[in-house]
C-alpha cells in the first residue's frame, strides 16, 4: 500500500489504485484480443479481418470506464472493472468463436451474435458509466425501497403475461419486445430486488433480530416476522411453478437468505431459509415435468433419451475432450451441443473443451475474485445499507455462478441461467455492468477519505456574539 | 455485521471450491472416459479427419479414402473389389462403425497408435497432415480371386451360394484367401447418407435372409461332415491304435455300424465295399462305420485333446477374431458321431484348412495370421509377424502316412479330375455334411486339401458351399467344392513358380 505508486491522489488519504487499475485493463483487453487472433489462426490460418476493430473497441470501451472511474469514483475498487472487462471479452470470443460454425450460426438459429453481442456490451459498458456519474451516493436508492419491491415483481411477473412472455426451452423466462427481441427481466430484477432487500432489512433488522423467543438453543422468529421471509419464499416458488425457473427462484431466495442472515446475525433465518429452500425444490421436482426431467437428466447425464444424445452429454463429453488443457481455441467440437445454447448456456462448455481443465479453473477464479472483491467491498462499507446492498449484490452474483457452472458441469441440476459476461444474452450483460456499478459506487464511498468535519455553526454563532 | 459476512464469504468460496474439485473430477479423473465414450461423436470424427492408412495385398492397397463435402467426417472409405475383400478388410464406415481388420488394426490404419508418435510430431512440424499407417497383409491376390469366382460360379442360376473359402500356407500359417458369398460392398455404406443408411438396412440379416455380412469364412461354424475323418484317423495314429495305413485287420468294424448304447444303424455310402477297409481304403471311399468304430474306440478325452491339438475349442485371432470350432465332450452315441464330423461337432472352414494344413506341414501346425506387416506412413516398419509353432498334433512319422492316404484320396477317388495338379502332390479329403434334423436341408459340401512341392507345402484350402441350390443327390464334396479348392490351389501354385 505505499503510496509513492500513486500520483492522483494526495498523501493523505488512502491511494486510490487508479494506475493499478489501468495496469490491470491492458491485461484485460489484451488476452481477449490475443484469444481472437487465436481463434483466426486456427480455424483460417490467418489473423482475423475484424480484429483491429473489435481490439479498438474493446480497448476504447474500457479507457472510457476508466476514465469515468478515475474522475466519478476515484476510491473504487481497482479489480473489478478489469474483471468484468476481461470476462465480457472472453465471452465475445468465444461467442464469435462459435459463430464460425455453420450449424449452430443458421439463421432459424438466428445467425451469427458476436456483433449483436458487443453493441450489447456497449449499451451494458453505457449503464454502468450512468450508474457512476449519476448515482453520486448508495444511499439514495434507500429512498426507492418500496418502489423497487413494486418493480422487481413487475419485472419478475412480466414473461408470465400473455402477449409479452415468450417460453424457450420449457422455462417461461423471457419477454419479447417487437424491435428490440427478447428480454430476461429476471437479470434486472436480480438487482432492484437486492435494494429492495437492503432497504427493508435494514429498517426491520432490529425487530427480526431482537423480537425472537429461544427454544432448545435456538431462537424462532415471531410468527408476524415470519411474514416477509415466508412471502419472499411464496414468489420464488411462483417463480418456480409458473415460469419453471429453477435457478431465478433459487438466487432470489438464497440472496434473501443471506442479507437477512447478515443483517440480522441470526442462524436461525438460515435453518428456515434451508428447509424451506429444501421443500419448495423437492414439491417442486416431484411434481413439475419439467423441473423432474432436469433432475433425471442430472442424475444419468450420459444416459441416452429417444435413442439421442442428450445435451447434457454431449456437455460432458467436451468437457473429458478437453481434458487438461484443452484443445485450443477454435479447434473444439462444442457444436455439437446443437442449437443456440452452446453460445448461452452452455458457454462454459467450449470454456472447458478448447482451453482444457486449466482454462476452466482459470475463468472460475476470475469469478471468485469478482466475487471476493464485492464481500470486500461489503466489509469495507462503513453504511449498513451499502453493507447489505454490497452482500446482497455479490451474493446473488456468487450464487448465479454456481448455479450456472455448477449446473453445467453437473454438480447439481440445469437450471436456465446464464454466465454473467461470458454467455450470449443482452439482458445479463447490460444487467451485470450495472451491478458492478452499484458495487464500484459503494466502494469509492467505502474507500474515500472520510470528510473533513464540518465548522460546527454553534462555534460561529458564539463568534458572531462575541464580535 | 462483519461476522456473518465473513461467513458468507466462506461459503461463498466453498460453492467455488465445489466447482473447482468437480472441474477436476470432469476434465481429469474422467476424462479419459468421457472423451472415448461410443456416443462421443468426437471420436469417430477424428478417426475420419485424416486419410485411413491402406490394407495391402500383394503391394497393393486394396483400400483408399475420398474426401467428403457436407458432413462433419471429412474422409470416406472406398475398397477395391469390395465384396471379395469384404471377410478380410471388413468396413469402416463413418456412420456405422467398423470391424475386422478395419477395426482390430485402427489405431494404426487412423495414425493415432502410440508407435506413431514420433511420426505425427514430425508431420506436426512438417505442418503436413496427420496420416495413418498401412497394414500389409499376408493375402494372395490370385488365390483370393479363385476363391471368390469359384463361390460364385457354384450358385445355380440366380442363386447365389452361400460358402467359403480359406486358404493357408502350412510353412508359415499365413492366410493367403478367406473368401465368403454372398458377400456385400462396405463401399456402399462408408459414408453417412441417406444411401448409406439405406445400404446397411437392406444388408441386415432381418431384411436380407442369405445374411450376407456374415463372414462365413471365419465367423460361421458348419459341422465338418466326412472331412473331420482327417482329424479322427490323426487321433487313430497318434493314439497307437492303428499303425499301418493298409492294413485293414486294425480298422474293423461292422459294417452298417450300430452307434453305442442304441439301437441306431449308420450305414456307409460306399456300402459293402467299406466292410472290411485299411484304413487308406476307408479314407477314400469315406466308410463311416470305420471312423466310427475309431472314435469311439479312441474315446472321447482322446479325441477332444487330438481335435484341440489341431485348434478346436479356442478362438483364433488373426488378429481379427474367428469363432471357436467345437469338439464337445460327449456320451458314447455322441463321440461317435462327432467322429465323423455329425453330431454336435462344428467346425469353421479356417479351421478345417488349418487341419489340412497341419498335416501338409508333416505334423507341425503354425499360427494362422493375416497382417504381415505394419507399416508406417514414412514406410518404416512398425511391426512384423515372426511365423509361431502353434502345436504339434502330429509325429512327422504319422503325418507322412496320413499324406499318403489323402493323396490316395485324390488320385483314386471322385475328386481326382478337379484337385489333381500335374507334377505336384495333391492331398485332399471330401466331406458332405448332413444339415438339419433328419438331414432335412440341403447338406454342406466340403472338400479339405493340400499340395506339396519340393519346397514343403505351399497351400492347404479348406472349402465348404452351403445349400446351392442344387439337386439333393448332386451335392457332394467332390462336385461343387474340389474344383474350386483345385483353383485356388493352382493359383497358388502359379505364384510360386
Amino acid at each position: 500500500m505505499s503510496s509513492t505508486s500513486n500520483t492522483t491522489v494526495s498523501t493523505a488519504g488512502p491511494p486510490s489504485r487508479r494506475n493499478t487499475e489501468l495496469a490491470m485493463l491492458v491485461f484485460a483487453v489484451l488476452v481477449p484480443v490475443l484469444a481472437y487472433a487465436n481463434v483466426g489462426l486456427a480455424k483460417d490460418e490467418s489473423l482475423p479481418a475484424g480484429m483491429l476493430g473489435y481490439g479498438l473497441g474493446l480497448g476504447l470501451m474500457a479507457g472510457v470506464a476508466h476514465l469515468v472511474v478515475r474522475r466519478w469514483a476515484p476510491y473504487a475498487d481497482p479489480l473489478m472493472l478489469p474483471l468484468a472487462t476481461l470476462l465480457n471479452g472472453l465471452g465475445l470470443v468465444l461467442i464469435w468463436r462459435l459463430d464460425q460454425e455453420p450449424e449452430i450460426t443458421r439463421p432459424a438459429l438466428g445467425g451469427p451474435m458476436a456483433a449483436d453481442q458487443l453493441l450489447w456490451s456497449v449499451v451494458g459498458v453505457a449503464l454502468f458509466l450512468g450508474v457512476l456519474i449519476f448515482l453520486k451516493d448508495h444511499r439514495i436508492l434507500q429512498r426507492y425501497t418500496y418502489i423497487s419491491m413494486v418493480v422487481a415483481l413487475l419485472l419478475l411477473i412480466s414473461p408470465m403475461i400473455p402477449g409479452l412472455g415468450d417460453e424457450v426451452n420449457g422455462a417461461r423466462i423471457w419477454i419479447r419486445i417487437p424491435g428490440l427481441g427478447g428480454l430476461q427481466p429476471a437479470e434486472f430484477a436480480k438487482i432492484v430486488m437486492v435494494v429492495f432487500f437492503a432497504g427493508y432489512l435494514m429498517v426491520k433488522r432490529d425487530a427480526l433480530a431482537l423480537a425472537s423467543r429461544r427454544v432448545m438453543g435456538i431462537y424462532l422468529p415471531r410468527g408476524r416476522d415470519l411474514g416477509p421471509i415466508l412471502a419472499v419464499w411464496g414468489v420464488s416458488l411462483m417463480i418456480l411453478v409458473f415460469e419453471t425457473d429453477l435457478g431465478t427462484s433459487l438466487l432470489f431466495f438464497g440472496a434473501f437468505v443471506i442479507m437477512l442472515y447478515v443483517a440480522t446475525e441470526r442462524t436461525s433465518w438460515i435453518i428456515f431459509g434451508v428447509l424451506l429452500s429444501a421443500s419448495g425444490a423437492v414439491f417442486v421436482a416431484s411434481t413439475n415435468q419439467h423441473v423432474g426431467d432436469r433432475v433425471e437428466n442430472w442424475l444419468n447425464p450420459l444416459a441416452r433419451i429417444n435413442d439421442g444424445v442428450t445435451e447434457t452429454a454431449q456437455v460432458m463429453y467436451s468437457f473429458g475432450s478437453g481434458g487438461l488443457f484443452g484443445s485450443g481455441l477454435g479447434q473444439g467440437y462444442s457444436r455439437l451441443i446443437g442449437g443456440i445454447a452452446a453460445k448461452s448456456d452452455y458457454i462454459l462448455a467450449t470454456v472447458g473443451e478448447e482451453l482444457g481443465l486449466a482454462g476452466m479453473m482459470a475463468v472460475i477464479l476470475l469469478y471468485a475474485l469478482l466475487i471476493e472483491r464485492g464481500m470486500r467491498t461489503a466489509l469495507a462499507a462503513r453504511d449498513p445499507f451499502g453493507k447489505l446492498l454490497a452482500m446482497g449484490l455479490s451474493g446473488a452474483f456468487a450464487l448465479q455462478v454456481f448455479v450456472v457452472a455448477g449446473g453445467v458441469t453437473g454438480v447439481i441440476p440445469l437450471t436456465g441461467m446464464t454466465m454473467p459476461f461470458l454467455a450470449q444474452g443482452g439482458s445479463s450483460v447490460i444487467a451485470n455492468w450495472a451491478l458492478i456499478a452499484v458495487l464500484l459506487r459503494i466502494s469509492d464511498t467505502a474507500r474515500k477519505p472520510a470528510p473533513a468535519p464540518a465548522p460546527s455553526l454553534d462555534a460561529e454563532q458564539t463568534q458572531v456574539v462575541r464580535a | 455485521m462483519n461476522k456473518p459476512m465473513r461467513r458468507v464469504a466462506v461459503f461463498c468460496g466453498l460453492l467455488i471450491l465445489a466447482l473447482l474439485v468437480r472441474v477436476n473430477w470432469v476434465q481429469f479423473v474422467q476424462a479419459d472416459e468421457l472423451a472415448n465414450h461410443e456416443d462421443n461423436r468426437r471420436v469417430r470424427i477424428e478417426q475420419f479427419a485424416h486419410p485411413r492408412g491402406d490394407i495391402i495385398v500383394d503391394g497393393e492397397p486394396i483400400t483408399g479414402s475420398v474426401e467428403t463435402e457436407g458432413s462433419d467426417f471429412r474422409y470416406a472409405r472406398t475398397y477395391t473389389d469390395g465384396p471379395m475383400w469384404a471377410p478380410v478388410t471388413g468396413f469402416a464406415s463413418q456412420a456405422f462403425g467398423s470391424n475386422l481388420l478395419e477395426n482390430v488394426e485402427d489405431d494404426v490404419l487412423s495414425g493415432t497408435d502410440d508407435r506413431l508418435f514420433f511420426n505425427n510430431t514430425i508431420d506436426m512440424f512438417t505442418g503436413e497432415d496427420q496420416r495413418g499407417g498401412n497394414v500389409v497383409t499376408t493375402l494372395n491376390a490370385a488365390a483370393q480371386e479363385a476363391a471368390y469366382n469359384g463361390l460364385l460360379e457354384a450358385g445355380q442360376g440366380d442363386d447365389t451360394a452361400k460358402g467359403a473359402v480359406v486358404a493357408i500356407d502350412p510353412r508359415t500359417g499365413a492366410i493367403l484367401a478367406a473368401a465368403s458369398t454372398p458377400s456385400y460392398d462396405p463401399s456402399s455404406f462408408a459414408g453417412n447418407g441417406e444411401s448409406d443408411s439405406e445400404a446397411w438396412t437392406a444388408l441386415d440379416k432381418e431384411n436380407d435372409p442369405d445374411d450376407p455380412m456374415l463372414n462365413r469364412a471365419l465367423r460361421a461354424t458348419y459341422p465338418p461332415g466326412s472331412t473331420f475323418k482327417i482329424v479322427t484317423a490323426a487321433a487313430a495314429l497318434e493314439n497307437g491304435r492303428v499303425d499301418d495305413i493298409d492294413e485293414s485287420s486294425q480298422t474293423e468294424y461292422d459294417n452298417p455300424f450300430q452307434l453305442p448304447d442304441s439301437t441306431t444303424e449308420i450305414s456307409s455310402q460306399a456300402g459293402a465295399a467299406c466292410d472290411e477297409p485299411s484304413m487308406r481304403e476307408a479314407l477314400v471311399l469315406s466308410c463311416n462305420s470305420t471312423f466310427l468304430g475309431l472314435s469311439h474306440d479312441v474315446g472321447n478325452e482322446e479325441m477332444i485333446s487330438t481335435a484341440e491339438d489341431f485348434g478346436f475349442n479356442e478362438e483364433q485371432f488373426l488378429p481379427v477374431r474367428a469363432e471357436a470350432s467345437v469338439y464337445p465332450e460327449d456320451d458314447d452315441p455322441g463321440n461317435a458321431m462327432a467322429g465323423i464330423g455329425q453330431a454336435s461337432n462344428r467346425a469353421t472352414p479356417l479351421q478345417m484348412a488349418m487341419v489340412a494344413a497341419a498335416v501338409a506341414n508333416n505334423g507341425t501346425l503354425m499360427e494362422p495370421y493375416m497382417v504381415d506387416e505394419l507399416v508406417a506412413p514414412n514406410l518404416s516398419t512398425i511391426e512384423r509377424h515372426e511365423p509361431q509353432e502353434l502345436s504339434q498334433p502330429l509325429s512327422p512319422e504319422n503325418a507322412q502316412l496320413l499324406q499318403e492316404a489323402m493323396e490316395s484320396v485324390v488320385s483314386e477317388g471322385s475328386s481326382r479330375d478337379a484337385a489333381s495338379i500335374d507334377g505336384v502332390r495333391v492331398g485332399g479329403k471330401t466331406g458332405t455334411a448332413q444339415n438339419g434334423e433328419g438331414n432335412a436341408n440341403n447338406p454342406f459340401a466340403w472338400f479339405i486339401s493340400y499340395a506339396i512341392t519340393d519346397d514343403g507345402s505351399p497351400v492347404a484350402v479348406a472349402v465348404v458351399v452351403e445349400d446351392a441350390g442344387a439337386e439333393r443327390d448332386q451335392i457332394s464334396g467332390s462336385d461343387l467344392a474340389a474344383p474350386i479348392a483345385g483353383d485356388v490351389m493352382r493359383a497358388v501354385l502359379d505364384g510360386e513358380n
